[in-house]
């Protein structure tokens, strides 16, 4: 895909989003119109349509780069029947059509972005490793097997001050450096692509997107610890991302720079898919393990770590994606290039999935220590509806919240850690006054009740009672006292719990308690959901000065429990509503009232 | 079927799987894990069912009883949470008269199942409805998409 002078190439946003957008249709339009006898004879040129993965911006899907001569134009909301318009306007007369023309928003969501593991995502095909090539992919590679020792190498993972990208934020080169110097053989290195956070998909975009930085990492970690067996384990939920891998591993073989003697340097190290089958808690190292070995994955006490006894009791080094993602473009552009982003303690930079109530959402990547205000205001355009932020949520289920007064905080390892909450695998939800943060909390200790492997008794029992509180706080069944004993028994389960599990799910209660304690207790002792969320504390009535009886309301309630003449004032019957909101919704006379 | 447990049996042979990569197999052929299936599989390796039960109760993705012709699947991750993915899985119950505490219809038309997160949170709340993605749900549309295959 090497830009020609006078060429024309069309880039598609086909990753999940722009897929579900319409991204096929988009491209075979062009593909079709170029096919086309009247097109192909005035163009007379090199004209090429690419897929290409995810550029983060999904809520514009479809995403397309018109590029005329090294000119590019970037349209949004691209739908397949808009693209004779562009072939003809744009590609034939050269005139670029302005209203599909990306707004200046598309431009302030990219200029705070610093690009590191996503700086070819977006540019490259995914499914053509030549196109990855071409822009210097496996160049690092050649590097390190030509002019490296496993030790230099591991060295300059160090020095590059690179931290997991998993959660944990554990030094990339340590990890490296224990299981070079365990003893045992043969040695294994896993990426752990089983992004199981929800509101999470950073991992998934880069797999999608550039999945040939990810196998660069990969083969340059195994040479670096000494292993010649890889794993990558992935969520069988993103058969896109699974797709993507396999051919660009039979891609990468054929290459040689995976398989037998890659480069013709004697170095050996092949990878292999496991599909996850759909269990959070297998993203724990020691459970990741126990499930590629083919049983039910519970952790284990840790020591000993995987790094001296892993799989099948071997060394083993696991790392996120994300993590391997970097290296190769650390190692192209040296530690110190790296270094130089992010804080003293948390180098480099992170992805984040911005979502929830903000105006832009989608796939960021920014240097670490970045305020939270430039990311939601600057990148994410602030909130929608123009309502007010409530609280950030990272870190997933592990996590906590930041709140709106805390909006300046820096968002690195250690200030989120210090204001109760974690960086974690880089899921960032936005949540505005409409939010009840007892039902967030209660969304995620559903979450890890369901999925707390049941193997020790602290999570497996104190989730679950966890949970019962919440629910009945949210019921409106709160009792005087609930909010102590929820802290009491989040502590418990906190210091007690086998693995992080268990450690970090009390932390969304934690955290939600901390900075919005009135909201729970309004729950418990006025029985009222501040946010309006809480089904039970709700009531829907009419009110009669507004309604004007146009009976849309009588029309969309699924339980028929409104009732009234046309064109005068209808009831809601209280004992019958079940409480779904539609009548709310459709309502164009705000005439129902919630409360 | 039994040609297919031979086939499987044979694969599971030559890469050298795992009780989760076979009973991957069996989910992927049948739609669901048939006792049969796991009894006979259990006398051939010679590993009691009550590991496969084991292995097949711990994942998400394994099912012990059969599944509707359309699989919905209603994604409940933070992001589609907040923008009211529990409103469509009531309006789907409804819709499809799919009895509480159950997830398919009684004519095995529909099965609705909820996962954790399919990853494509910038266009919540996203519904899958037979392998297509459809993002920027609404009650509305999600209808309209239902009645089409209904």
């Amino acid at each position: 895909m090497a830009m020609q002078e006078g060429s024309i190439v069309v880039k598609v946003c086909m990753g999940t989003g722009g897929i579900a957008a319409g991204g096929a249709a988009v491209v075979s339009a062009f593909r079709e119109e170029f096919e086309s006898a009247g097109v192909r004879a005035s163009v007379e040129k090199n004209c090429s349509v690419h897929n290409v993965g995810c550029r983060g911006f999904c809520a514009r899907d479809v995403l397309v780069d018109v590029i005329v001569g090294g000119e590019k134009t970037t349209y949004e909301y691209i739908k397949s029947d808009m693209v004779p318009r562009i072939v003809e306007e744009h590609i034939l007369q050269g005139r670029p059509i302005e209203e599909w023309v990306v707004k200046e928003d598309y431009h302030t969501f990219h200029e705070k972005q610093v690009k590191v593991v996503l700086s070819d995502c977006g540019e490259v095909d995914p499914e053509d490793i030549e196109s990855y090539v071409s822009r210097g992919g496996y160049s690092a590679l050649e590097k390190v097997l030509a002019t490296m020792t496993p030790e230099e190498t591991i060295g300059l993972i160090k020095d590059s001050g690179l931290r997991g990208r998993g959660g944990a934020g554990f030094p990339a080169g340590l990890k490296w450096e224990f299981a070079r110097k365990a003893a045992g053989e043969p040695k294994y290195l896993i990426c752990n692509a089983d992004e199981g956070d929800p509101g999470a998909f950073m991992d998934r975009s880069i797999i999608e997107g550039n999945p040939h930085s990810v196998i660069e990492g990969m083969v340059i970690g195994a040479y670096a610890i000494g292993a010649r067996k890889g794993y990558v384990y992935i969520r069988a939920e993103y058969p896109l991302a699974v797709e993507r891998l396999k051919i660009a591993l039979d891609q990468a073989r054929r290459r040689r720079v995976l398989g037998d003697d890659i480069g013709g340097r004697g170095f050996d190290f092949d990878i292999r898919i496991k599909l996850g089958a759909g269990a959070f808690v297998c993203g724990e190292e020691t459970a990741l393990i126990a499930s590629i070995e083919g049983n039910r994955g519970m952790p284990r006490a840790k020591p000993p770590f995987p790094a001296q006894k892993g799989l099948w009791g071997k060394p083993t080094v696991i790392n996120n994606v994300e993590t391997l993602a970097n290296v190769p473009y650390i190692v192209r552009n040296g530690a110190g290039w790296f270094a130089q982003f992010g804080t003293e303690k948390s180098k480099g930079t992170k992805v984040f999935a911005l979502t929830g109530k903000v105006k832009n959402s989608g796939l960021i990547e920014v240097p670490l220590g970045i305020s939270l205000r430039e990311i939601i205001y600057d990148i994410g355009g602030g909130i929608e509806g123009g309502r007010r932020l409530k609280a950030v949520q990272t870190g997933g289920p592990s996590g906590g919240c930041i709140t709106n007064e805390m909006i300046d905080i820096a968002v690195d390892y250690e200030s989120l850690a210090k204001a109760g909450s974690i960086v974690g695998s880089g899921g960032m939800v936005v949540m505005d006054e409409t939010d009840c943060m007892v039902n967030i909390a209660k969304y995620f200790l559903e979450f890890t009740q369901a999925e707390s492997c049941g193997k020790c008794v602290p999570c497996r029992i104190g989730t679950k009672r966890l949970l019962e509180i919440l629910q009945r706080i949210t019921d409106g069944r709160g009792r005087p006292g609930d909010v102590e004993l929820l802290e009491k028994l989040s502590n418990d389960v906190r210091s007690a719990s086998l693995c992080g599990l268990g450690q970090t799910a009390p932390n969304p209660v934690l955290s939600t308690l901390r900075y919005f304690r009135n909201e729970y207790e309004a729950h418990i002792h006025e029985k009222r959901c501040p946010a309006g969320v809480c089904k039970n504390l709700l009531t829907y009535s009419i009110l009669e000065e507004f309604c004007k009886g146009c009976t849309m309301c009588a029309r969309v309630c699924p339980a028929g429990a409104i009732v009234g003449e046309k064109k005068k004032p209808h009831k809601i019957i209280e004992e019958i509503c079940v409480k779904c909101g539609a009548c709310f919704e459709i309502c164009k006379f705000k005439a129902v009232k919630k409360g | 079927m039994q040609e297919t447990l031979e086939k499987i049996l044979q694969t599971y042979h030559e890469s050298e799987g795992n009780v989760i990569s076979l009973l991957q197999e069996i989910e992927e052929s049948f739609g669901y894990l048939p006792e049969d299936a796991i009894n006979w599989f259990s006398e051939q390796l010679d590993i009691p069912p009550s590991r496969f039960y084991g292995i097949a109760t711990f994942y998400a993705q394994f099912h012990l009883k059969p599944r509707g012709e359309n699989i919905i699947t209603a994604c409940c991750g933070t992001a589609c949470h907040v923008k009211g993915a529990e409103k469509l899985i009531n309006s789907l119950m409804r819709e499809l008269q799919i009895p509480s505490g159950e997830d398919t219809s009684e004519d095995r038309k529909f099965t609705v199942e909820k996962v954790n997160c399919v990853g494509a949170c910038s266009i919540a709340p996203v519904v899958i409805i037979n392998k297509e993605v459809h993002g920027k749900m609404t009650a509305d549309r999600l209808m309209k998409e239902i009645r089409k295959i209904k």
